[in-house]
């Protein structure tokens, strides 16, 4: 057992830093404040290669897998919670489930604009009467013999109004529930019939764009139908399984920034003629926060290691998930209390820490649902997958 | 063309210095990384290399654990590297770096040196001049923009209040500024391809030295940290009061003005 990086892991690590830093970091102020979205961070993502993991070359992958892929994603997040969803909207979203599912075609066709940060990805799950239960969608693709005819509408989805190409999940046989769905590849800028409406106001992530997305009469391509018809249930489940590590690895690396930020403060802020971090009850804080960062943070590589080695990773995903989420959101809360009043200002990271680290109780998979998995997992109830 | 550039591997501009219990620096827990210098001196000798086609090989002097910032140096895009590492060089000074550098830089094909203005841990500044005269050859310092025609260099530097346009014939020793480039990240599939380059591991007496020549003439016994900062003193009374009670302060106590 090992717990160091290699070399190159090390190189991937360092060079995602200095990435964030040099072009992220100088505008997360900026773009908060204007909820702006800055397309060309992920054009300087795919040119790095930061969008191509556990893909093959030919494709345009970058030859490396998951811990190289989580190692990266971590030190985004870390500087900036919103662009952790690049990696998931465009990689382990559509371009992984592509390469899983798609055809010959359908892989040369999408995948290599979507590693090079050409394209931007999304994926469309929820519906405004359809989260946690996704056999409950309502939006439908009706086979019209040479083209599917789509209707319904979409909710929350993660760069929605942005995306070149997407996946849409829809349902293809009535009343059939989690076993009459299908997933569909949507190429946006040439599909008409769809409308797609900036979702403005959000608690948090302002710089990532969120949408709903109405189809009405959208002509789909035949070809466009992704793996087997009604089964899309079964490839939406394989892909949160891979995009749920987004949320596991952002929410550790918010949970990181939020104890770096405490940790600092601590040691400069001085109160009854000393740093306030000698105070018990402060090392208490950046104990907690300390303990269940690295908990979240191991979780999230011993996730990333079943991934790799191609082992059931479901159970260990949604833990990291849990352990992350949970994790971020009491760092978040406990860094805004122990930077006291500056906490409290916008001028400070604390407002955002906190206003990001409360979407990962939501998204893909709810704590609820991530609970129900790892005990259903646990107590023999379903596989681990 | 073929392109030189040296390298050092430095502490993290960001890490926080300490010193160990026998007045030395505490490297442990530290994050590695190239001189922020040279990085400007690989981004030029890559652009070089883009420009006139070549080679662009790294040499350092340095143990193992300076090969991470070597292949991170190829993973930039240097194609590959000669990494000079004998107990002999343990204590190297600037003398015994620079004459090791320049005896594997003399084994090589060289048009062009590229190196760092200055290492930002000891900012002695001596390594790449001193490399220059030991190879026999020019060296201009702190360049700000490069153009190679044929065998001259054209070069512009900083000076005090100004710049200055310096011809030079190669080969020659340039040494990189801020300002010079942009350093470029090592994209994925930089960092995948570096593994496949060559870093040839070479001792002294591969390159032709023996411990002997390369005995340190310097030794730096002690570090110390600079005195902590004490707190800021409030001059009370009138403001033309104060000012002139600052006035004094500066002039008398603190002897800046």
């Amino acid at each position: 057992m090992d717990f160091g990086l290699t070399e190159e892991q090390k190189m991937v690590q360092d060079m995602a830093r200095n990435f964030a830093e040099k072009e992220i970091a100088p505008f997360v102020e900026e773009d908060e404040e204007n909820h702006y979205y800055r397309r060309e961070i992920l054009s300087k993502m795919g040119d790095l290669g930061l969008l191509g993991w556990s893909i093959p070359e030919e494709y345009g992958g970058n030859g490396m897998g998951w811990l190289e892929a989580v190692t990266a994603l971590y030190e985004i997040a870390k500087v900036h919670t919103s662009w952790r969803l690049a990696i998931s909207g465009n990689c382990w979203g559509p371009a992984m489930t592509i390469n899983e599912w798609g055809t010959e075609e359908q892989k040369a066709k999408y995948i290599p604009a979507l590693i090079s940060g050409e394209a931007v990805g999304s994926f469309a799950i929820t519906e405004a009467n359809s989260g946690s239960d996704v056999g409950s969608m309502k939006t439908f693709a009706a086979d019209k013999g040479d083209h599917w005819l789509l209707n319904g509408s979409k909710m929350w989805i993660s760069g929605g109004h942005v995306s070149d190409t997407g996946l849409v999940y829809a349902v293809t046989k009535e009343g059939g529930g989690a076993k009459g769905l299908s997933c569909f590849i949507i190429d946006y800028n040439n599909t008409p019939g769809i409308e797609r409406i900036p979702i403005t106001k959000k608690v948090g992530m302002w710089p990532a764009p969120t949408s709903e997305l109405v189809f009405e009469n959208a002509v789909v391509p035949k070809e466009n139908l992704l793996g087997p018809q009604d089964k899309g249930f079964q490839i939406c489940m394989w892909m949160l399984n891979n995009t749920r590590m987004g949320c596991a690895t952002g929410s550790a690396a918010l949970a990181a920034a939020c104890l770096e930020g405490a940790t600092n403060y601590a040691n400069e802020r001085t109160q009854f003629g000393q740093p306030i971090g000698k105070f018990q009850m402060i090392q208490q804080q950046i104990a907690e926060m300390k303990l269940e960062d690295d908990a979240a943070k191991f979780l999230v590589y011993r996730a990333a290691w079943l991934k790799e080695n191609k082992l059931p990773s479901q159970q260990a995903t949604s833990m990291a998930k849990l352990a992350g989420c949970n994790a971020a959101v009491h760092s978040a809360n406990m860094a805004m209390k122990l930077y006291g009043s500056y906490g409290y200002s916008t001028e400070y990271p604390c407002g955002r820490w906190l206003r990001d680290a409360k979407q990962f109780e939501t998204l893909e998979g709810t704590s609820n649902i991530h609970m129900g998995i790892i005990a259903g997992i646990e107590l023999g109830y379903q596989p681990n997958r | 063309m073929n392109i030189v550039v040296t390298i050092k591997q430095t502490f993290d501009t960001e890490a926080k210095i300490a010193l160990d219990g026998k007045g030395g620096i505490d490297a442990s827990g530290v994050n590695l990384v190239i001189n922020p210098y040279d990085e400007f001196a690989i981004e030029e000798a890559l652009k070089l290399k883009e420009k006139f086609g070549g080679e662009v090989t790294v040499v350092s002097v340095g143990g193992d654990k300076i090969e991470t910032s070597v292949r991170t140096a190829l993973a930039m895009g240097c194609d590959k590297a000669v990494r000079v590492d004998d107990p002999a060089l343990a204590d190297a000074d600037e003398w015994a770096v620079a004459e090791a550098l320049a005896k594997a830089i003399a084994k090589l094909p060289y048009d062009i040196v590229l190196a760092g203005r200055i290492a930002v841990d000891d900012g002695s500044g001596q390594v790449a001049v001193r490399t220059a005269d030991a190879l026999g050859i020019p060296s201009v310092g702190s360049i700000l923009k490069l153009d190679v025609d044929g065998d001259t260099a054209t070069v512009t530097r900083e000076i005090d209040g100004g710049t200055e346009l310096i011809e030079v014939k190669l080969p020659a020793v340039l040494t990189a500024q801020k300002g010079l480039n942009e350093p470029r990240l090592p994209s994925m599939k930089g960092i995948m391809g570096a593994k496949k380059k060559e870093i040839s591991v070479q001792t002294l007496a591969d390159i032709g030295l023996s411990a002997a020549d390369a005995t340190p003439k310097m030794r730096a016994p002690k570090y110390s940290l600079p005195s902590p900062r004490k707190g800021g003193k409030v001059i009370p009374g009138e403001a033309a009061d104060a000012a002139r009670e600052l006035a004094r302060l500066l002039r008398e106590e603190a002897k800046v003005i």
